[in-house]
């Protein structure tokens, strides 16, 4: 059963300076599912990442051409508001970065920059969204120590609840488990299969297994094109292109 | 095992942070804030033009205050004459330029090598809390003001000179120990970070053939580290021409060129201290000009080295 | 063999020498100083005025004159020079002519001596702009002397904030402004604080600048007009005009013991402020 399309990528392109590192992306990502990006480092599935959630404008020299849709709205458009469109589009990354201050002071950090001052709204806030990361029962009763002596694990879940406290629509993760160890990794997509009933979920993974347990689709990047892309079980099982077949039975990458 | 997620997140929840209309869209509504994050901006960078402004205005000011008597007597004669006697407006500088490089010369020939040891002496040979002791001590030193090592060389230094070698005691030796001290700090800390940022694989290559610490420090690790030495004594002599004050309590003052290291010396920075006071028109007119000389010399001296070792990075070097 | 283990037996020497030498020196500046100054220091030597042009009395007025003119300079070079540090770090483009620059001419100025300050001063605030020998004149000619020291340090401080921060930050929906407010500047802050600390230690020993624009009156400075003189600059008039040593010796003490407590505090802030921070 297919669902809406949350995010359609039409054409997108990806320039660093002179170099090129997407070449005619074109995708559709459906709403409430989780759309997992493989393929051996360097591919282009990063870049291609931060391209919904425009953080590749952060890098001087970056130019993008294409369009993505959010709702069927494009997002490159010069009357859009990227700090709203990032509100709307959440990221976890690779390395779990925790802000130097409390646990609390971590997940209120999104709703304070939004405008919410009240300490009554953000202590629900901050609530919900660890009870949304399962991390409420583990933290519950030191939310005002600092966020870095929690472990790996623990400060990942704290971002993706940080994440979850500005109530975005799509999460977008990038290599969110390579830092952890196999246990946490466990939770983490034990947590992605909760998630995907209200959220939309991009996530970037260097390992196969890990997206053939957790995706409903999964896309295969190499050299900047989209080499392949369908459902998780088809895509695995019955891989449609030679170099994804390559890639899926290790022969590289 | 499955976990239930047991909150519900409706889309417009009373504790929904979008704004109150249920249209989460993501068009520019507004552009006060865009033109707030702009107006910071450009204050800010208004902040970083005033390095600029000053440097303009400092070059402009000495500049103007100093050039009429360089164009009133000539460059020539500003810089080479013998005598400096503004009562009778004579302006020639010879003598306390003489004085102010032969301070600054004989500070580095003692400050120089004592300062390559030490760095070295930190970098490589000291064990680790001996060196952060020393390392302390050196940046304490760092931190005296000129006046008070002006004021221990008066003290202290320029009686023993007196006493034990000769002469009134204020004198170019006396200058030379002082400004040396001052500049040993410099000296210590440049070289030592270009010491200990050698790669430790030069060092390891030259030990595994069999060299002993000493040789590798003085054949490898030295020439490794020679364009931060180097850098370091170029600008401790510009910080040792720039000193004023401890120079001009330890040297005497007196405008003749100097005939030994036990004479007294006047440098181009004591005149104008000393001078300024009560200094007016051409006088003062001449005393700018000095300003203006050594600003020059200390200014291109700086770029050189700025320049040397940016290059020096783009190159690859440390 | 035995030749060779001589020669670097010496070498050995030389080098704990040159690290005796260092402590001797310290030890003999600031113990010297310390013996002969610690009588001269008293309720009244800190609190009386100075009379007779020094030659009695106290050091009140040089001491308040140190303070509030640092005080002077503090207050337009942090702003100024922090802020110059977060346009660089922050917004400019980092091969654009005018970060260059000013990177550039605050090197350059971090290379000026202090008499060709003092000179500047003197023609600019003092004569060109008609303030007078005062604390403004003398405090705006600091302020331009730290302020070097100010950029580099915050410079280098913010540039130190991890990368993950920013991007964290900005993913969540923060706009730059609140980033920089609210994550980068805070982290910075032990980098910041040690390079104000390492600013204030400069101005306090700064003479030859503060000589030719702030004057050498002793009056009590109240207003920002008032000239004043600080506790360097009555150094070198004791000592110069052999007013009074052991007023000097006094005044020499003081000022060790201030350099002596801000270079601690400029450690402390360094490691404590960044330890609790991780």
């Amino acid at each position: 059963m297919t669902n809406a399309i949350k995010l359609k990528a039409q054409d997108v392109k990806v320039f660093y300076q002179k170099y090129q590192a997407l070449y005619d992306i074109n995708m559709d990502i459906q709403e409430n599912r989780v759309t997992a990006l493989i393929g051996p480092s360097g591919c282009g599935k990063s870049t291609f990442l931060r391209t919904i959630n425009r953080l590749n404008e952060l890098i001087e020299g970056t130019a993008i051409k294409g369009q993505i849709y959010l709702d069927g709205k494009p997002i490159y458009d010069k009357d859009v508001n990227v700090v709203a469109l990032r509100k709307r589009v959440g990221m976890v990354f690779q390395k779990p970065s925790v802000f130097p201050m409390s646990i609390y002071e971590n997940v209120a950090y999104g709703p304070r920059i939004h405008g919410i001052q009240q300490k009554s709204q953000l202590d629900d806030i901050v609530e919900r969204s660890l009870k949304l990361a399962n991390l409420w029962g583990e933290v519950s009763d030191r939310l005002n120590s600092p966020a870095v002596r929690m472990s790996g694990g623990q400060q990942q879940r704290l971002i993706i609840a940080r994440v979850l406290a500005v109530e975005p629509e799509v999460i977008l993760m990038d290599e969110p488990a390579s830092a952890l160890d196999p246990i946490s990794t466990s939770k983490l997509e034990e947590l992605i299969s909760q998630l995907k009933e209200h959220y939309t979920i991009v996530i970037v993974t260097h390992n196969m297994q890990q997206a053939a347990r957790v995706s409903d689709y999964t896309g295969f990047f190499l050299n900047g094109y989209l080499v392949e892309f369908n459902r998780t079980e088809e895509l695995f099982v019955n891989p449609r292109d030679k170099r994804t077949e390559d890639y899926i039975t290790g022969r590289f990458g | 095992m499955n976990k239930q997620i047991t909150t519900q997140i409706p889309n417009s929840s009373p504790l929904s942070i979008s704004s109150n209309s249920s249209d989460r869209g993501i068009i520019k509504n507004g552009s006060a804030k865009i033109n707030k994050e702009a107006l910071i901006e450009k204050i800010l960078a208004l902040c970083a033009g005033i390095s600029i402004l000053a440097i303009i205005l400092i070059t402009l000011f000495i500049f103007v205050r100093g050039l009429p008597l360089i164009f009133d007597i000539g460059l020539g004669d500003f810089l080479f004459k013998m005598e400096w006697n503004p009562t009778k407006d004579v302006f020639g500088i010879l003598p306390m330029a003489f004085g102010s490089l032969g301070v600054t010369f004989a500070a580095l020939l003692w400050a120089v090598p004592v300062g390559i040891i030490a760095a070295v002496f930190l970098a490589e040979i000291a064990p680790p809390q001996v060196a952060g002791i020393i390392r302390n001590m050196v940046e304490l030193l760092a931190g005296i003001p000129s006046v008070v090592y002006g004021f221990f060389g008066l003290i202290v230094i320029v009686p023993f000179i007196r006493n034990f070698l000769g002469g009134n005691g204020l004198s170019v030796l006396a200058g030379a120990i002082v400004l040396g001290i001052m500049i040993l700090p410099t000296i210590i800390s440049i070289s030592r970070d270009s010491i200990a940022a050698v790669p430790q694989e030069y060092k390891e290559g030259s030990l595994a053939l069999g060299a002993t610490h000493y040789q590798t420090i003085g054949r490898v690790i030295i020439p490794a580290a020679r364009s931060g030495i180097i850098t370091s004594i170029i600008l401790g002599m510009g910080r040792a021409i720039g000193e004023t004050m401890a120079v001009v309590m330890v040297t005497g003052n007196s405008t003749i060129i100097p005939t030994s290291i036990l004479s007294p010396v006047r440098t181009m920075t004591s005149t104008i201290v000393l001078e300024m006071g009560y200094a007016s028109g051409d006088h003062q007119t001449a005393l700018f000009a000095i300003g203006m000389i050594l600003f020059i010399f200390i200014v291109a001296l700086n770029l050189v080295v700025n320049l040397a070792v940016k290059a020096g990075k783009l190159n690859g070097r440390g | 063999m035995g030749a060779a283990n001589t020669k670097e037996r010496i070498l050995n020497i030389l080098f704990w020498l040159s690290a005796l030498l260092i402590v001797g020196i310290l030890i003999a500046i600031i113990g010297y100083v310390a013996v002969k100054g610690v009588s001269a220091i008293s309720w009244d030597f800190i609190f009386q005025a100075p009379s007779r042009a020094g030659k009695e009395g106290g050091i009140s007025t040089t001491i308040v004159g140190t303070l509030y003119l640092t005080l002077v300079a503090l207050v337009m070079a942090v702003p100024l020079g922090v802020g110059t540090a977060i346009y660089l770090e922050e917004y400019a483009e980092h091969q654009s002519r005018f970060a260059y620059l000013v990177n550039l001419t605050s090197e350059t100025l971090a290379g000026i001596p202090s008499i060709i300050f003092g000179l500047f001063g003197f023609v600019f605030f003092v004569i060109f702009l008609n303030l007078g020998w005062s604390i403004l004149s003398g405090g705006m000619t600091l302020a331009i002397m730290v302020l070097p020291t100010i950029i580099r340090t915050s410079q280098e401080s913010i540039s130190s904030v991890p990368v993950e921060y920013r991007e964290n930050s900005l993913a969540l929906g923060a706009s730059k402004l609140q980033t920089i407010r609210k994550i980068i500047i805070p982290s910075a802050m032990p980098g910041i604080i040690t390079g104000v600390i390492l600013a204030t230690g400069r101005a306090v020993g700064e003479t030859a600048a503060v000589i030719l624009t702030a004057g050498s009156s002793l009056g009590m400075p109240i207003l920002l007009s008032d000239p004043a003189r600080t506790m360097s600059v009555h150094l070198y008039m004791l000592a110069m005009e052999g007013i009074s040593m052991e007023r000097a010796f006094g005044t020499a003490f003081l000022i060790i013991i201030l350099v002596i407590i801000i270079n601690y505090l400029a450690n402390l802030s360094l490691r404590r402020l960044s330890h609790s921070l991780r």
